[in-house]
């Protein structure tokens, strides 16, 4: 194997382990050994690959030699590596937590092949450089996140499900006609090809901006943004705690990460009309999210009307098309992957350990489960962005972006919203973990301790990326400074 | 022959559209397979329907149709027939576990509860 081939394996080993894993369905010790073997494996080289790119520039891969725009292109950047990384660290916690909470029954079902061919398809999906392939990697992902959010099959899992696969059916019909119409007008699927031909237009071509708008609904649809994200709350507070986590970290991230890199490569023909309406529904999805956060009072539903908040707030980073704005959004969206994987481990675990998962009935718990409530302390912080941890860099950025625009009205919404995320975690926090003892399960003491320790990994994960973010920055610009000037993707794709 | 194609994708998602926002499992269903087959034939129809010898070479004609789209249709068959099958399995099994083949029968108190 020539090391030029190493760019196809974030793809290739969770593709073999989930077919490996198939062949042994009820052996749960093996699947799990494996599973966690892969799991290392990944990270290994997913770090090795963005070291590479960081010293010699990005790197591509021509699948079966065919040199760009004729044949797919696998193009790892320094955002797309850095995403793929990000998925598979907070991958391994999550699968750590599927361990001591998932349940015999539906390990032998498979679980761990659908673990794997979900982070096949999200990783696909980053590292692709053709517009058609990225759907095909869409499929991928959301087929086995089908399965994933009904396996088990109990009555609220089977009711979600069939609008979650009706509301992804139709976005990828969508997305096939929106594809349709991006070939009649270019003549092309390879996204350095596209950016060419598109940013060599002198004048805006309204055909163009009306394909950006649906490309804006298709991913908008996934990415879970006003007023698409109808589907979500439902969705994601139905499945177990370690498939949402799984969920919440990366789905509606791979539809984020699709419209931040539309947006920035191809669709760049009239920005003063898309772009504007982006800024716009980021706006309303901070204050649909945050509104949802604080109306619930179910722990699950507070959690995942959060996700959409965050979706806000990266898509306003994309919006302002400009330097400061782009680094705040990448920051925000790597530091969101890793905080929304421990947070919905360690609501997973209060809801286990309270046996409700409605707020007014819990209270008291950190009398029994310290570890725990200080921890959710902590990425709760973490998640509202107090300084030294993670979610901080990446707001301070998303602000001078913003200031930097002149959307001083987009800046103070993000401000209020984030009080206002910041009010609705703590409410778990003061409601759930103080106030009146209503624990009378005790007997649980010994079951939760597995669990606590990989929310503890994932929120460790996040202080280091606050403390190192001096260490991070300089990637993060890299990715940054790719995606504002598309002559170096394009450079690097069709090699003129 | 793209306009009279362009409208009949167009009469092929307006039915898909309706039938999906009926209330019956199955018709939803039959609506998302009629909406796929409506978004199917507009890439065949985009990418041109100029007369040409099909994508054969052993046919040794002067020009051929457009070989990519049938390709990316071929693709995108494929995907919406797995996706179908196992959205009538799922609608199946909600229908056997609720007793109803109606949307509206499919709310009630979450598991949480």
């Amino acid at each position: 194997m020539h090391m030029i081939n190493i760019l196809i394996a974030p793809i290739l080993i969770p593709l073999l382990t989930g077919t490996i894993l198939l062949l042994i369905p009820k052996k749960i010790t093996a699947q799990r050994t494996i599973s966690i073997i892969a799991g290392i494996v990944l990270i290994a080289v997913n770090i090795f690959l963005v070291l590479d790119v960081y010293q010699n520039g990005i790197r591509t891969l021509e699948l079966g030699g065919w040199t760009p725009p004729f044949g797919i292109v696998l193009v790892g950047d320094m955002l797309a590596l850095l995403l793929v990384t990000t998925t598979s660290v907070l991958s391994l916690p999550v699968l750590l937590y599927s361990f001591r909470s998932i349940g015999r029954e539906r390990e032998k079902f498979y679980y761990y092949s659908f673990y794997y061919f979900l982070i096949t398809g999200v990783s696909g999906a980053f590292i692709t450089g053709d517009i058609f392939n990225l759907f095909v990697f869409f499929e991928v992902m959301l087929i086995a996140s089908y399965i994933l959010i009904v396996h088990g099959g109990t009555k609220v899992q089977l009711r979600e499900s069939f609008k979650y696969v009706l509301v992804n059916v139709i976005s990828s019909a969508l997305f096939v006609g929106a594809v349709a119409y991006l070939y009649a007008v270019t003549g092309t699927l390879n996204m350095a090809h596209l950016s060419e031909r598109i940013g060599s237009l002198d004048e805006t071509v309204p055909i163009l901006t009306v394909i950006a708008v649906m490309f804006l609904i298709v991913f908008g649809l996934k990415g879970a943004l006003f007023p698409l994200y109808f589907w979500l709350p439902g969705s994601y507070a139905a499945p177990p705690p370690a498939i949402a986590a799984i969920f919440g970290a990366l789905l509606t991230k791979v539809g984020i990460y699709s419209l931040f890199r539309t947006y920035s490569l191809i669709f760049v023909n009239d920005t003063a009309f898309t772009h504007t309406l982006l800024g716009i529904l980021a706006g309303i999805t901070m204050i649909a999210g945050v509104i949802g956060a604080i109306a619930h009072q179910d722990v699950f539903k507070i959690l995942v009307y959060n996700v959409i908040v965050a979706v806000g707030y990266v898509l306003f980073g994309v919006s302002v098309l400009n330097d400061s704005g782009f680094n705040g959004a990448i920051f925000y969206l790597i530091h969101d992957m890793i905080i929304k994987a421990a947070l919905f481990l360690l609501v997973g675990t209060l809801v286990f350990v309270a046996g409700t998962s409605k707020l007014k009935k819990m209270g008291g718990i950190i009398k029994y489960y310290p570890a725990l409530g200080w921890m959710f302390f902590v990425a709760v912080m973490s998640l509202v962005g107090v300084p030294p941890l993670s979610g901080f860099i990446g707001k301070l950025l998303l602000i001078q972006g913003g200031a930097n625009a002149g959307d001083y009205w987009l800046v103070a919404t993000m401000m209020i919203s984030s009080l206002l995320v910041l009010y609705s975690m703590i409410r778990i926090f003061l409601n759930g973990f103080f106030g009146k003892p209503t624990l009378e399960r005790p007997d649980q003491f010994s079951t939760a301790k597995g669990l606590l320790w990989p929310s503890a990994l994932l929120i460790a994960l996040s202080v280091l990326v606050g403390l190192g973010a001096e260490l991070l920055y300089p990637l993060v610009d890299i990715a940054a400074t790719t995606l504002l000037q598309p002559e170096i993707y394009i450079e690097a794709v069709l090699k003129e | 022959m793209e306009i009279v194609m362009s409208i009949v994708a167009g009469v092929l998602f307006m039915a898909g559209t309706y039938l999906v926002l009926s209330k019956n499992m199955i018709r939803i269903i039959v609506g998302t397979s009629v909406i796929s087959h409506g978004a199917h034939l507009l890439l065949l129809t985009m990418a041109g329907l100029k007369t040409g010898a099909p994508p054969l070479l052993g046919l040794e004609a002067s020009n051929y149709t457009d070989p990519l789209p049938q390709a990316l249709i071929l693709t995108a068959i494929v995907i919406s027939f797995g996706v179908t099958s196992f959205f009538l399995v799922l609608g199946y099994r909600a229908y056997k576990v609720t007793g109803t083949d109606d949307t509206d029968g499919l709310r009630g108190p979450d598991a949480h509860d």
